[in-house]
């Protein structure tokens, strides 16, 4: 663990500058349009505009530790104003993925919870079967609200909104394959 | 007019209704729609999260299946739209991500040339057919409707293909060249949230809140959506806005083609109008022959 940390330490900043666009990053002029934008920036332990400051610090535990990235609804708003051209939104799901990699995430945040049940759902499916995976979402997290959400359920079942069976694609060995030449490769 | 149709997974759950008014305005249109046989889930937003270029790679199964087919690939929901067109985007331009997503393509026996274009079919409508061919169809003016056109993110963020990312106009424009009154509506293009409405309902709230409240308070009757995301997210949470803020807000949320479909002439049950969680039988039975 703390070795694949050290290892993170050390290339931090390059696997963010790998990403498609990536190293636009360093073009930052620290202005600020993308916190002014983001719709859930007052929710987020640090605004988009510190999280690419600490980052470029290399502040490991701050950005990956704050709910910052986990926060991001992928509304595109920081990527379309950016005057340096920063893809910011695809910049917040590589430091997902590192959280995720590096077990390096708040601990009490859901949506890391919904996004590995989401690609768990999906390998299995090939489709992301709404109904298994809200339902193992509720049971994971908050297992004791999952009552809350039964009037609301059942009406969507009532007005023929959910659907009982999922369906496997017939190409879901195919699916798998892909998947697996990528993991093997492990390029992921 | 032929398209190869990707409905995407919402469309089989919560969204039913968009994908059976869907198919049946692009009958009454004239435009035909071939489903993507065996088609796989985009990975949304969330595979992305945990995995990149396996997020690329069975996305891009799909655009080369697509690829066969020949046509335009048009979807409906614009987080399929999003990744699709990313992935069609760097499928083409980056090198490195054509070369491994080909190579675990060429195990399934598929490939991609990069020729497919991804496309929303709000787009096809207003832009491939047109309002001047659409208006000789429509039976039913909508003259006197007050709706609230919302478009949320990614129908026209990042990519921008045919609207604008600040400031999208293109269903203000079709539906009020079918007679409804477009309210202002300046959030039209904010966020509702999206999955964090499920991960993080207490804080996500807020923002359906300000939506609802800018729709009527600009006294719109209708909300009215291109995304399957928005739509449930906007009706299924008026209960618990009004819990929260002591609001009394009811105002139904359909989708785009639902509406287009009462323009044409079409019966409720094939627009599947009434399958809404807040009732639009108010707003619109006016043009089923009820009262006002």
């Amino acid at each position: 663990m703390i070795k694949t940390r050290e290892k993170l330490q050390e290339t931090f900043l390059e696997d963010i500058y790998s990403i498609p666009d990536g190293e636009k990053l360093k073009t930052c002029i620290q202005c600020g349009t993308c916190s002014a934008s983001c719709p859930t920036s007052h929710l987020m332990d640090y605004t988009p505009r510190q999280i690419i400051s600490a980052f470029r610090a290399g502040m490991l535990d701050r950005v990956l530790k704050s709910n910052t990235v986990w926060m991001c609804a992928s509304c595109y708003y920081c990527t379309v104003r950016c005057p340096s051209g920063i893809k910011l939104t695809d910049i917040m799901y590589e430091l997902k993925r590192l959280g995720i990699k590096y077990h390096l995430y708040p601990p009490k945040n859901a949506s890391p919870v919904m996004a590995r049940i989401f690609v768990d759902t999906l390998n299995q499916f090939g489709r992301s079967a709404e109904t298994v995976l809200l339902s193992l979402f509720f049971l994971k997290t908050k297992p004791f609200k999952i009552l809350n959400y039964v009037p609301m359920g059942w009406k969507l079942f009532t007005k023929g909104r959910i659907s009982i069976s999922n369906k496997t694609i017939k190409g879901k060995d195919d699916l798998v394959k892909i998947i697996e030449y990528i993991e093997k490769k492990g390029v992921a | 007019m032929r398209y190869s149709y990707y409905p995407g997974c919402s469309l089989e759950a919560t969204a039913k209704p968009y994908d059976v008014s869907v198919r049946a305005v692009c009958q009454a249109l004239d435009l035909g729609l071939d489903e993507v046989e065996d088609w796989n889930c985009c990975g949304a937003t969330s595979y992305i999260s945990i995995r990149e270029l396996t997020a690329f790679a069975i996305s891009a199964r799909n655009l080369a299946l697509a690829e066969k087919m020949g046509n335009d690939l048009v979807t409906v929901c614009p987080a399929c739209y999003t990744v699709l067109n990313k992935t069609n985007i760097y499928m083409r331009e980056k090198e490195d991500i054509k070369k491994t997503v080909s190579e675990a393509l060429a195990v399934a026996n598929l490939k991609y040339d990069g020729t497919v274009k991804v496309r929303h079919l709000l787009d096809i409508i207003v832009n491939d057919i047109g309002l001047e061919k659409i208006n000789p169809k429509i039976s039913q003016r909508l003259d006197g409707l007050k709706i609230a056109p919302y478009y949320g993110c990614q129908i026209s963020r990042p990519h921008g293909t045919f609207d604008d990312p600040e400031f999208p106009m293109t269903m203000d424009n079709l539906f009020s060249s079918l007679g409804a009154e477009v309210v202002n509506f300046p959030l039209k293009a904010k966020c509702c949230g999206g999955m964090l409405m499920t991960t993080e309902p207490e804080e996500g709230v807020n923002l359906i809140k300000s939506l609802l409240s800018c729709a009527q308070d600009n006294k719109a009757e209708l909300i009215v959506t291109a995304c399957p995301l928005c739509e449930i997210n906007l009706e299924a949470y008026q209960k618990k806005v009004n819990r929260k803020f002591k609001t009394d807000f009811s105002i139904p949320a359909i989708y785009f083609t639902q509406l287009l479909g009462v323009a044409l002439g079409l019966p409720k049950e094939k627009l599947a109008i009434g399958r809404e969680l807040v009732s639009s039988e108010k707003v619109l039975d006016r043009f089923y022959g009820g009262k006002r």
